[in-house]
């Protein structure tokens, strides 16, 4: 058993935003980029020219179609999936080596490579499927939330973020301090609506999930009723564009 | 929607503010990718003419180098009387052509370019026509090649329409000769692709991260709506194979060649230092290089100015890109802008402050249509005549697309279209180990309600036919599809023994294209003659015209169809 900090001086951790992530999977291959290279060992991969690929990732993402029934449409929302660095996880209690611990400075979840014994237990105990094994290596993988970038000094002031922050095209994915209530990523939960996966599990998750925005169709408020046609100049004008390009019929 | 900056516009009248109208539009270039393509974009234009959003504020911006005076000066160089063996073409291959007399065709009407761009065929085709190349040279029509050189384009896979019949054309030999009917073939590419297993000289390219490369705002630049910008790709680490980059083997093979533009007078290399010299030192025009950012000899003129040997070294101390920002009275109405269009030309945007006038009616569309109605001097042949009455009409029109128009819609009552994965939009390599990871294969994607009818579940195997060809592809369901529409990710599928993959890689056994079923030439038509499956004005092909009839099928042994014989790795010459 590894115990956890009573608390922890600061909760770093990731924002995600479900509403403005397209899927693209930037901070996937960044983030393995990164941690194929750096801290730890390398994730390597197998069979990865062969019939099945596969190797550990510490950020997945998952494209799902969501159905609304009432409306009979649907939207696709896609879910980036990494550690939450919880406050109360199991997956640190679990532990039989100390190997799975919780920095009481900043609340970042770490596994460490030179004792981890590989005995799975904290993949078991994270509902969040956010732990994989490195078969190569014999070890238990995850996000380090970039901690050797983000106290980085030899990094310029912006490059000291998580990779899949760094990367991310649409600034889906917000990185700071949720234990400050003060901080950006806590006004940007609080203005969104920002939520906890699996609440019920009692973890505590640092990372928050921001909700895809309604559509504008949807939306209540921002909308306008058509003007009516009043006959003048440019309203014929429109008539005649409407005309040119929707009533001519083609040539055949 | 008003902005507070006053503006001048090309009469030199000032406007205390900037009137824009917050209608923005997106399109991407699939519009064009249908054989009325050309006029559905001209249409979308009008539109955002009449509502008054181009350039303005809330609309669609330019980004430099536009905008550019319509249509740009630059004609097509290739007429007969041109073109001689063994001596350079005298001027650009690509133009833009105003009337029939820029045609480059002989008094027969005969297309002169082995792709027949700017022919009869396609006659504003200034993208060239890149997917009839082999086609055309195989039947020889309108003359056969002696070498076939291209470079990163994978025309014997995910590139080409009809991929079996063009690997047919590769490898097809003269019957009385016994000679290959395309004898050389010549190819570039980093990655051990379909193309290159065809090639009888491989030029190993590098990738992106072992070479220089330059975004120009003389092709297609990062540009901003705010300001002109461009940038720049280093190395970032050295090869570890016998492979150069395809620029500086260009600028070699040039020189060996003697073309003027890259032999100094005389006869040595003129960009010695390789691809990296020449975007330093080459100049299209007067102080007008590739890289517009720290020009002149002190790297202190933006535009235009002489070469700058450390221009390469500036640009990297700033982040490998360029910017200049516009003075707030220049960022929008270019168009009309007097202070743009006088900065537009010193910095060597455009020649002449000239205002650029958008045209409702275009007169180069009706110089053809009447060519075609039996005006002037140069006329088509009569099997074009009723196609360019069609399609050349001066105001946008609608014509229904050819695929739907020439086949029986009744038997292929379907469209089949794809898209490009976005985690390999800009990656060559979709082979990546990751990447491969991520998106092995592909899958037809087929609305839940069309399955149904049709007796599909998810996961089942159903066969597209059209009327080119067949594939065999396994089906996922899904609502965000058109019940009508089915569709795919692109270049997905790879051929058995390429790219570096084993054998049995997805990629090969279940992925699959559909550009099996797309052909490059439209059924035949009155008098015989087999268009190109293309958009009639621009020659742009036409993708997205694909019809399909949609069918449950057998499990094969879990296989895609058509598989074709697995090709041998590549390996280095000896
Ligand atoms: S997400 Fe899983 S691995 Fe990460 S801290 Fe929570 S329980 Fe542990
Ligand atoms: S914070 Fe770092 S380790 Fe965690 S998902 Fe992002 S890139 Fe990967
Ligand atoms: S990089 Fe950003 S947009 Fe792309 S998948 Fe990740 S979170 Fe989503």
């Amino acid at each position: 058993m590894t115990m956890l900090p009573e608390t922890t001086e600061k909760k770093l951790g990731l924002v995600i935003d479900l509403d403005t992530c397209v899927g693209c999977q930037a901070c996937a291959t960044s983030c393995k980029e990164w941690n194929a290279q750096g801290y730890s060992a390398p994730l390597e991969d197998e069979d990865p020219r062969g019939k099945d690929p596969h190797g550990p990732w510490l950020n997945r993402i998952h494209g799902y179609e969501v159905l609304d029934e009432v409306r009979e449409d649907s939207r696709i929302v896609h879910f980036p999936r990494s550690c939450l660095h919880c406050e109360t996880p199991a997956c640190v209690i679990v532990c039989p080596t100390g190997a799975s611990y919780k920095r009481a400075e900043d609340g970042i979840v770490l596994v460490n490579p030179d004792t981890c014994i590989g005995c799975k237990l904290c993949s078991w105990a994270c509902p969040y499927g956010a732990r994989e094994y490195d078969v190569k290596e014999g070890i238990m993988r995850k996000c380090t939330l970039c901690v050797d970038r983000i106290y980085n000094e030899n990094f310029a002031e912006e490059d000291r973020i998580p990779a899949c922050v760094r990367a991310c095209p649409t600034s889906a994915r917000h990185y700071g301090d949720l234990g400050d209530p003060n901080s950006d990523v806590s006004k940007l939960v609080k203005e969104r609506g920002g939520f906890d996966l699996l609440p019920e599990m009692g973890y505590k998750p640092t990372n928050k999930y921001l909700p895809p925005r309604k559509r504008r169709d949807q939306a209540e408020e921002g909308r306008e009723a058509l003007p009516k046609s009043d006959r003048s100049m440019v309203d014929r004008l429109f008539a005649l564009a409407d005309s040119l390009l929707s009533g001519k019929a083609g040539p055949h | 929607m008003e902005l507070d900056v006053p503006w001048t516009d090309h009469y030199g009248r000032t406007h205390k503010t900037m009137v824009g109208r917050p209608v923005s539009m997106h399109a991407m270039r699939g519009i064009s990718a249908h054989a009325n393509g050309f006029q559905t974009c001209r249409a979308v234009h009008l539109l955002q003419i009449l509502l008054g959003t181009i350039d303005a504020p809330g609309g669609f911006r330019y980004k430099a180098p536009y905008p550019r005076p319509i249509p740009p000066a630059i004609k097509p160089t290739g007429k007969s009387g041109q073109v001689f063996p063994n001596e350079p073409l005298p001027g650009p291959p690509l133009g833009f052509v105003t009337s029939p007399d820029d045609l480059l065709i002989d008094e027969k009407g005969t297309p002169q370019r082995i792709d027949k761009a700017y022919s009869w065929d396609a006659p504003l085709a200034a993208h060239g026509m890149m997917h009839m190349v082999i086609t055309n040279a195989a039947k020889k029509d309108p003359y056969g090649i002696d070498v076939l050189f291209m470079y990163m384009a994978n025309m014997s896979w995910n590139s080409a329409m009809n991929v079996p019949d063009t690997i047919k054309y590769l490898t097809m030999k003269d019957e009385t000769t016994g000679d290959y009917v395309i004898p050389k073939i010549i190819y570039s590419d980093a990655y051990a692709s379909e193309m290159v297993h065809y090639a009888d000289l491989i030029l190993p390219d590098t990738t992106y991260l072992e070479r220089w490369d330059c975004i120009s705002l003389l092709d297609r630049p990062i540009s901003e709506a705010d300001g002109p910008a461009d940038s720049i790709r280093q190395p970032v680490v050295a090869p570890d194979r016998d492979v150069r980059p395809f620029q500086t083997v260009l600028l070699d093979l040039g020189a060996r060649l003697g073309l003027p533009g890259m032999t100094t007078a005389e006869g040595k290399p003129r960009y010695p230092g390789g691809y990296e010299d020449y975007i330093v030192n080459h100049e299209r025009a007067p102080g007008i290089g590739p890289l517009a950012g720290y020009r002149g000899v002190d790297g202190t003129l933006s535009g235009k100015g002489a070469p700058n040997p450390d221009q390469l070294k500036r640009y990297i101390k700033n982040g490998c890109h360029f910017f200049h920002e516009l003075a707030p009275e220049q960022k929008y109405f270019k168009h009309v802008n007097k202070i743009y269009l006088d900065f537009a030309t010193g910095f060597g945007l455009i020649e002449a402050p000239n205002a650029i006038i958008h045209q409702l009616y275009c007169e180069p569309l009706q110089k053809f249509k009447l060519a075609a109605e039996g005006h002037g001097a140069v006329q088509p042949p009569e099997t074009h005549r009723k196609r360019l009455i069609e399609a050349f009409d001066p105001i946008p029109n609608w014509y229904p697309p050819f695929e739907g128009k020439m086949i029986d819609e009744t038997k292929f009552p379907m469209h089949a279209v794809t898209q490009r994965p976005m985690a390999m939009y800009h990656a060559w390599g979709s082979q990546n180990q990751w990447l491969r990871q991520i998106l092995g294969r592909n899958w037809l994607y087929i609305a839940h309600q069309r399955a149904a009818s049709l007796g599909i579940k998810d996961g089942d195997w159903v066969t597209l036919t059209s009327h080119h060809g067949q594939i065999r592809a396994q089906a996922k369901l899904m609502n965000g599809v058109n019940p009508d529409t089915v569709w795919t990710w692109n270049a997905i599928g790879k051929r058995s023994g390429t790219w570096g993959l084993e054998n049995n890689a997805p990629e090969s056994k279940q992925g699959f294209l559909l550009n099996h079923l797309i052909s490059e030439l439209l059924p035949e038509r009155e008098g015989g003659y087999r268009f190109s499956n293309s958009d009639p004005v621009t020659g742009q092909a036409a993708w997205y015209d694909l019809r399909v009839r949609l069918e449950k099928a057998a499990d094969v042994n879990g296989l895609s169809a058509p598989q074709f014989p697995d090709l041998k790795p590549v390996r280095a010459a000896q």
